[in-house]
């Protein structure tokens, strides 16, 4: 069994932890080979192959494959796809983006966000808002999936993979990028932090999240949010927590003023130790909590910063 | 320009779920379903784009169970045009897999010939976040996915998606996908004579034999268990105590 894992890279960069994450999935299930896509990505290349485990690193170098677009990507992909028994990428947005696409014209169906994999055609996999947890086999004869990061650890360091051009395979310019909006921050980021507090609806304002962002700079923690926290335009949408944002399982989840929604816990509820702190005691989140504080967060939150 | 907006029915994202006993899956039975809350917006910014002139027509299609109709005839109600029911399976625990969903699709952009397709991110009964990328690729279109924005702009669309640093905004030539976020707007509810009158809308009824789409699964459902439970904890009656209950489990 073969495996051809595509990594993830921001930029020119390799994003390090969610791709050493999904190659821990990915060992079990053959030997990996790492794609490498962008452009001005050989820094990248060389990373991904001293993650342990990686047999192979193709590094395919070239424009169309600087902004991640899917449909490059994904013919890139197709183009490489003969002899692996299986396509994986991290969970991120851009493998959500392109993986199905691949998938499609492979004929195959994806497997989406897999939490274990059982066997080379076995995977777990939650579903309704993690619900419930699904275990599917696969009849396809290319299994192509895409896998939570939260659910896996990273591979260490430590491999000498050989690094080979891959050729591209064009681009048809059904799509152009136009720009990114991407803050810089110093912090964590959300999925790999080991510490992340959030704020929900219960912040109020985007002013007032800055006495949670001090509790994680304090912390050396991520910031995240609930959807209702982002649609208010409180947070931005990338620290979204849920069913439809990240998903994250750190050392330790600080809840604020969010009431513990169904589609919130789908994104925290592994987290090892959940912290909630909310002024009304009936809130579900406290059902999920292993340390609950009743108190009003204007309170609770800047006592706390300025007592660790 | 025509759109075509593919609507799922799905359990209420308010109901509770239940792992049925014997792990054969998730109770369904008598359960309160409506429309995937992705697909709502998809259909608004389906009108939105109508009220603004840049559509003429739009055209919902729910392919699964003969009880979808609820589903169409709401999208019916919020303002869209015409409707395509696709019967698929008649038992309501039988889900319809993303590739075959999108293999049927093709065939109804094939007689359609719409400009656009706007379809939810995800659907919150399997979250799978796969049908509209499927469907771009069988079509050899482009794609835009988890579009918090869309501007049509001549013979493009001008979308900003939702990414993991941010925000992307490109521009995929139509006719392509684009596929529904959180932001992208709030859906209006039906009125009371918007509900009345979507009763007289066509509604035309097919299935998957029609259009030659093999729908068995690729993934066999081995089994559906209940996640591992969570207990609640303590509460703590003071942020010191918490200070001290964090510092003895060595999180800070
Ligand atoms: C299709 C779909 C997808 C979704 N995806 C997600 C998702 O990915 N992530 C997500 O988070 N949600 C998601 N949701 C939304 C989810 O259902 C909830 O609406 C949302 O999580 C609520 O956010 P909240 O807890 O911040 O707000 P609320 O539910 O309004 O809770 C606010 C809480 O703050 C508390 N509070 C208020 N003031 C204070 C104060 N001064 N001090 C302390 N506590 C205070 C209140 O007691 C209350 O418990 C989704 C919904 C749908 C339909
Ligand atoms: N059975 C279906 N009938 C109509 N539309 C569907 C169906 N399944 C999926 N879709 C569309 O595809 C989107 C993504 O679904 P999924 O890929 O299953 O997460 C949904 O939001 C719908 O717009």
């Amino acid at each position: 069994m073969a495996v051809l894992l595509i990594a993830e890279v921001n930029g020119a960069d390799l994003a390090l932890d969610a791709t050493a994450k999904a190659v821990s999935a990915a060992k079990a299930l053959g030997d990996v080979t790492v794609l490498v896509a962008g452009s001005g990505i050989g820094g990248a290349a060389d990373a991904a192959a001293k993650i342990a485990g990686v047999s192979k690193v193709l590094s395919a170098d070239d424009a169309a494959y600087a902004h991640g677009l899917a449909e490059p990507l994904a013919d890139l992909v197709v183009s490489l796809a003969g002899g692996y028994s299986h396509i994986v990428a991290p969970s991120t947005a851009s493998a959500k983006n392109a993986l199905p696409r691949i998938a499609a014209l492979l004929d195959v169906m994806v497997i989406s966000d897999v939490t274990g994999v059982v066997d080379a055609d076995t995977f777990e996999r939650p579903i309704y808002a993690g619900n419930a947890i699904q275990t599917v086999k696969s009849k396809d004869a290319t299994k192509v999936l895409t896998v939570r990061t939260a659910s896996f650890e990273a591979a260490g360091e430590g491999g000498s993979a050989s690094v080979e051009a891959a050729a591209a395979a064009g681009d048809k310019g059904l799509s152009a990028w136009v720009e990114d909006k991407v803050a810089a921050s110093d912090r964590p980021e959300l999925t790999s932090a080991k510490i992340v507090v959030s704020g929900g609806r219960g912040v109020g304002s985007e002013e007032s999240f800055g006495i949670i962002a001090a509790l994680a700079d304090k912390l050396g923690a991520a910031v995240g949010a609930s959807r209702a926290a982002v649609d208010s335009g409180f947070a931005p949408n990338d620290w979204q927590v849920g069913q439809t944002g990240k998903v994250v399982a750190p050392e330790l989840y600080i809840a604020c003023g969010i009431s513990g929604a169904i589609q919130h816990l789908a994104g925290m509820k592994d987290s090892k130790i959940i912290v909630a702190i909310n002024k009304d005691e009936e809130a579900p989140i406290f059902q999920v909590a292993d340390f609950g504080l009743v108190a009003d967060l204007f309170d609770a939150v800047p006592e706390l910063t300025s007592k660790l | 320009m025509k759109v075509l907006v593919p609507v799922k029915r799905v359990i209420d994202y308010n109901v509770k779920v239940r792992v049925k006993a014997d792990g054969s899956g998730v109770d369904l039975a008598n359960v309160k379903m409506s429309m995937n809350p992705f697909d709502e917006i998809a259909v608004e910014e389906a009108i939105r784009l109508k009220e603004k002139g840049a559509v003429e027509e739009i055209v919902v299609v729910s392919i699964g169970v003969k009880q979808a109709q609820e589903t169409l005839r709401t999208a019916l109600a919020m303002g869209a045009d015409r409707a395509i029911l696709v019967v698929a399976a008649d038992d309501v625990h039988q889900d319809i897999e993303p590739l075959a969903v999108a293999k049927i699709l093709a065939k109804i952009v094939e007689e359609e010939q719409p400009g656009l397709v706007i379809a939810g991110k995800q659907a919150i009964d399997n979250d799978m976040n796969a049908t509209g990328q499927m469907l771009s690729a069988l079509l050899g279109w482009g794609q835009a996915t988890f579009a918090s924005e869309v501007e049509i702009a001549g013979d493009a669309a001008k979308v900003t998606r939702e990414v993991d640093g941010g925000l992307q905004t490109i521009s995929v030539k139509l006719p392509a996908i684009i596929t529904a976020d959180l932001r992208l707007n709030e859906p209006r509810y039906a009125s009371l004579p918007n509900i009345m009158k979507a009763k007289k809308k066509p509604l035309d009824e097919k299935t998957a034999a029609d259009y030659g789409v093999d729908v068995s699964p690729r993934l066999e459902v081995v089994k559906t268990a209940e996640p591992a439970g969570r207990s609640a904890g303590i509460k703590v009656g003071s942020v010191d105590e918490l200070v001290a209950k964090l510092k003895d489990a060595g999180v800070v």
